[in-house]
């Protein structure tokens, strides 16, 4: 506590003395950019939401990222140097997010960025980097549109509309579904993304879709969704949503006795920490696609995850891993490149061949990731492994 | 022009001096990159938020009226500029313009429309249903496919290029000037005389012979251009707009602008607008802290200066001016305090 | 049958915003705050169950009467330090509705920093099998959420109409002027009424966890504006008012949910809200008051 109050009081003066310095010079930092020029460091930026509504995403991925920095400055850097990490927080907001761009760019000089997290901020970022030619590469940003800002701008996840085809398939494959419900948050852009590839896919793959029901971000009650959905009985219920959302909607699910399979996109990883052992049986009966396994043997992927826990104290999730192989992707792409230049590094990224911790990778035309999607399900309060699947 | 004092014109001349001062000051940093795009990024928020602050300052200040949906009309000029650029094959300097008096009219209308139904209520209850149709804005730009739903429109142009650092801050804040230049004189006009009656007393001001309605409405239609003008300025200067950048939080945030700078006062909110874009990057490093602060400053504000930080007084250079002349003649010690 | 369902789905909803509007209501009705940090109190409420029940393992009734304790004292605390120099100088009313604003943003700020943004996960409280009647489901949340709401509502009503505090809080809102005349402390009476009406967010909050077993320091937003517009549906200052604008408001909501749009239900609500101020501006159940010259 007392750290806290120390700190707050500090934030007080600083406050002051940043704002009459603003006043007086108008220009206060920029003084602060000749020693970024130094050469001892390769700086790369990051972007994240470290606080407000999405910093679960944003907190996870950084510490990820961080991991990814602490080992590869262990084993020697990039270029013979060592990576500085300079991570700004955006509060989840895209002008604070250009606004921290901006600063990267111009104060800190940074000559690759690992972000942002979500889709909004992401784009926006994206468009300004383009025209700084900035190789960037957003760990978990599954807008379509983000990687078509530019050539510079790739991803490490699936995007949307992948993982929407992915799974209708998978219902029609291998579940056997035959009818399909969808219920999805129209106030996010990931979920009607995912939403609407799997109705379009479901066409192909002859499902019949009984419902769509979207609900408006911040929603806490979907029963009356629920209801609807199992007055028609479909086979299986698809909730391209992230895991809290999925917490509340699988467990009101339950209590109106909806009998569906429940089906989901990459967001649910997590879900089991967010729904508490009393209520977890109404997650029982679930498939959805992720891009990693934690039972996986990989023992890189298994000394990552004991890794995070004992260094943050908290369980390491999807977004964790995505911001590990972001970095590792920047970083060997750099040594690749054999140079800072943002050019090389792009032409270095495009045809990189990376083994991480979601598998093999490399990036197709439009600088998205090619790996197999890994199957989960959840048995016992415990996220099973399926089987791998690719379309 | 015969009314006019030659004090006034004094005034006058100074105002137009410093303005221009401000401006080639400012765009010569710029263009120099003295001020980086960092900064100067901010600077145009700053401005924004100043004409959107001035702008609610007309019906919240001048006719005393609580609106708290004004992120609403800023969503409709937003994205009727937007749409304007985006789908005009027009070169973007000259769609830029037309774009920004568009999304403005756009607005306009949409407070028209809102504001004949709305205005015969006051208070409280004027403060409801402007919120309420602020929202309704909000969920209709969600669901339309013209807007894009949630994913909202991206990919508008910004005048500034690799050759031109200052495309958008001069737009910007010539707009601004003018935005606060109007204000300035429509507070003193016989409009403006209208609209401050009716905020002092409505039934009298009826019983005077003013036209209630149309003044009331004659305000808060012309904020409402001002808002869809700000709005299509944000659009093109952030390049990505969706519907939740639009909700209640930032008609809350606006209003805070206005209120924190004092009601009425239209230095007051150029103060608070600009103040508090500034102070969230000023305290990035703080960033847990950030806003329990800004929490905690604007209840200490409240509470002991409830009237805002200027009141309902207008801070103006020549009055300054005059004050510490006076004071300097007086007493110089407290001249010196004063200055100091 | 289906309709019926989905009536009852709106009444467990309802409750909660009923429960939450009185709060809204009986401050409206004693200072004409629009106390926007109420929606708030209910995410501090939850918290405080969360520490009680999951982090010290105690039992669920100590956590209920704690979590109502705690708000009823944060209630009157709040009303004390943020809003009563503004009260007693007779501040502008939007000098009192701008410290609310702020007052939410330190409560979120304050939780946020104290238990992180991400939700936390509640365990079951009170769960019974779920009744049937027909084909139509009952579950053990919407019992309990109805009853529950309708017994406080009775209670408050017995309280405002028949005990002394009622009739100090009735005659202060009344003519704060004249009460203090007559010998009645104003002050406790609005401590008082901020207390109760934050004990009542509390009651609200464990009803929230129970049916929605997840809580996060950004909860209160959206169920506060809706509580609070179901608040101006009933009739803001009438208790009775606000229990009916909460059961319209959650009604409304699912069947426009059910029948009209799932993407419309925000738009439908505000509608509705619309047209009441225009057609009747005091509420379904509120008082016309004359504007005084």
């Amino acid at each position: 506590m007392k750290k806290r109050l120390l700190a707050a009081a500090l934030a007080a003066t600083m406050v002051a003395a940043s704002v009459t310095g603003c006043a007086q010079s108008g220009d206060a930092g920029s003084q602060g950019s000749g020693d970024a020029a130094g050469g001892d460091t390769v700086k790369i930026g990051g972007l994240a939401p470290l606080t407000g509504n999405v910093s679960v995403y944003g907190i996870a991925t950084n510490n990820g990222i961080k991991l990814a920095v602490d080992e590869i400055n262990k084993a020697g850097g990039v270029l013979g140097k060592k990576i500085e990490y300079v991570p700004y927080d955006e509060k989840g907001d895209a002008i604070e997010a250009v606004n921290a761009y901006n600063k990267l760019v111009q104060d800190d000089k940074v000559v690759a960025l690992i972000g942002d997290v979500t889709s909004k901020p992401t784009i926006a970022v994206a468009q300004k980097a383009v025209k700084d030619g900035l190789p960037m590469i957003t760990a978990t940003g599954t807008a379509a549109d983000i990687t078509k800002a530019g050539d510079n701008v790739f991803r490490a996840c699936f995007i949307d509309t992948y993982q929407g085809e992915l799974m209708a398939a998978y219902a029609a494959r291998k579940l056997n579904a035959k009818t399909a419900a969808i219920i999805y948050d129209n106030g996010d852009e990931y979920s009607t993304g995912v939403a609407n590839a799997f109705e379009e896919a479901a066409k192909s793959e002859v499902i019949t879709i009984t419902n769509k029901e979207a609900y408006q971000s911040g929603a806490m009650d979907f029963k009356t969704q629920l209801t609807k959905i199992k007055a028609s009985n479909p086979d299986v219920v698809m909730i391209p949503v992230y895991y809290s959302d999925v917490a509340l909607i699988a467990v009101q699910a339950k209590d109106i006795g909806l009998k569906a399979k429940l089906l989901g996109a990459d967001g649910w990883d997590g879900v089991l920490e967010k729904i508490d052992k009393s209520n977890q049986d109404a997650v029982k009966d679930c498939y959805f696609c992720s891009q990693y396994s934690a039972e996986s043997t990989d023992p890189k992927l298994q000394d990552f995850l004991k890794k995070y826990k004992e260094t943050y104290k908290a369980d390491p999730t999807l977004f964790a891993v995505l911001g590990y192989d972001a970095m590792g992707m920047m970083a060997a792409a750099i040594n690749k490149a054999g140079s800072t230049d943002s050019d090389k590094i792009i032409s270095a990224l495009k045809a990189l061949e990376y083994k991480g911790l979601t598998g093999n990778t490399t990036f197709d035309e439009n600088r998205n990731p090619v790996r197999e999607a890994v199957i989960t399900t959840i048995t016992d309060g415990k996220y099973k492994f399926v089987e791998n699947f690719k379309k | 022009m015969l009314g006019i004092s030659k004090k006034k014109w004094i005034s006058y001349l100074v105002n137009l001096a410093i303005v221009f001062l401000l401006y080639f000051g400012i765009s010569t940093l710029i263009a120099q990159r003295v001020i980086n795009s960092y900064y100067s990024d901010i600077i145009n928020m700053m401005l924004i938020n100043i004409i959107l602050a001035v702008s609610l300052n007309l019906v919240t200040g001048l006719l005393g009226q609580l609106v708290l949906g004004h992120a609403g009309f800023m969503l409709v000029g937003a994205y009727s500029a937007a749409l304007f650029t985006l789908n005009v094959k027009l070169p973007f300097t000259v769609s830029f313009p037309i774009a920004l008096i568009i999304g403005g009219l756009a607005a306009a209308l949409s407070g028209f429309i809102i504001g004949v139904p709305a205005l015969r209520l006051r208070g409280d209850y004027l403060a409801i249903i402007t919120l309420g149709f602020g929202e309704i804005i909000r969920v209709i730009a969600n669901n339309l496919t013209i807007t894009n739903g949630a994913k909202g429109l991206y990919g508008m142009e910004s005048l500034n290029t690799r050759h031109n650092l200052t495309g958008m801050f001069t737009y910007i804040f010539f707009i601004a000037v003018f935005v606060i230049f109007l204000n300035f004189t429509f507070g003193t006009s016989r409009h403006g005389r209208a609209v401050i009656a009716i905020r002092e007393d409505e039934i009298a001001a009826e019983a005077a012979g003013i036209h209630t309605t149309y003044y009331k409405l004659l305000a808060f239609v012309l904020a409402a251009f001002i808002a869809g003008v700000a709005g299509g300025l944000y659009a093109h200067q952030i390049g990505l707009i969706d519907p939740s950048k639009f909700d209640f939080n930032r008609s809350t945030e606006i209003l805070v602008m206005v209120v924190l700078g004092g009601m009425g006062s239209i230095t007051g909110s150029i103060l608070s607008a600009g103040v508090l874009t500034i102070l969230p990057e000023a305290l990035r490093g703080f960033s847990n802290y950030r806003m329990l602060l800004y929490s905690v400053v604007l209840i200490c504000v409240m509470l002991f200066r409830p009237t805002g930080l200027l009141g309902r007084s207008e801070f103006s250079l020549t009055g300054a001016f005059e004050k510490i002349r006076g004071a300097v003649g007086g007493n110089k010690k407290n001249a010196a305090k004063k200055e100091g | 049958m289906e309709f019926l369902s989905q009536v009852i789905n709106g009444l467990g909803i309802g409750s909660i915003y009923a429960l939450v509007a009185l709060g809204y209501s009986m401050v409206y009705g004693i200072v004409q705050l629009i106390n926007f940090a109420h929606g708030d109190i209910i995410m501090v409420g939850a918290y405080t169950v969360f520490v009680i029940l999951v982090m010290m393992n105690l039992p669920l009734w100590l956590a209920v009467l704690g979590s109502i304790l705690f708000c009823g004292v944060a209630g009157v605390l709040i009303e004390r330090v943020a809003y009563r120099r503004l009260l007693v100088h007779a501040a502008p009313r939007i000098s009192l509705l701008i410290t609310a604003i702020g007052v939410s943003i330190f409560l979120q700020n304050l939780y946020q920093l104290l238990f992180g943004s991400d939700p936390k996960s509640m365990p079951k409280m009170f769960v019974f099998a779920p009744l049937q009647f027909g084909g139509v489901q009952l579950t053990s949340s919407t019992i309990i959420n109805i009853s529950v709401s309708v017994v406080m509502m009775a209670g408050l009503q017995l309280m405002v109409n028949k005990m002394k505090i009622g009739k100090a809080m009735r005659a202060t809102s009344e003519d704060a002027g004249a009460a203090k005349l007559m010998g009645i402390n104003t002050n406790t009476t609005i401590a008082f009424t901020f207390g109760i009406g934050s004990a009542l967010a509390a009651v609200g909050a464990v009803l929230y966890c129970n049916t929605y077993p997840q809580i996060k320091p950004a909860m209160g937003g959206l169920l506060g504006l809706k509580a609070f517009v179901a608040a101006v549906l009933g009739g803001i200052g009438s208790i009775p008012g606000a229990m009916l604008g909460g059961y319209l408001l959650g009604v409304a909501e699912s069947l426009t949910n059910a029948y009209i749009s799932s993407n419309l239900t925000d738009a439908v609500v505000f509608g509705i809200l619309i047209i009441v101020l225009l057609v009747k501006p005091t509420g379904l159940l509120g008082k016309n008051t004359r504007e005084k010259v």
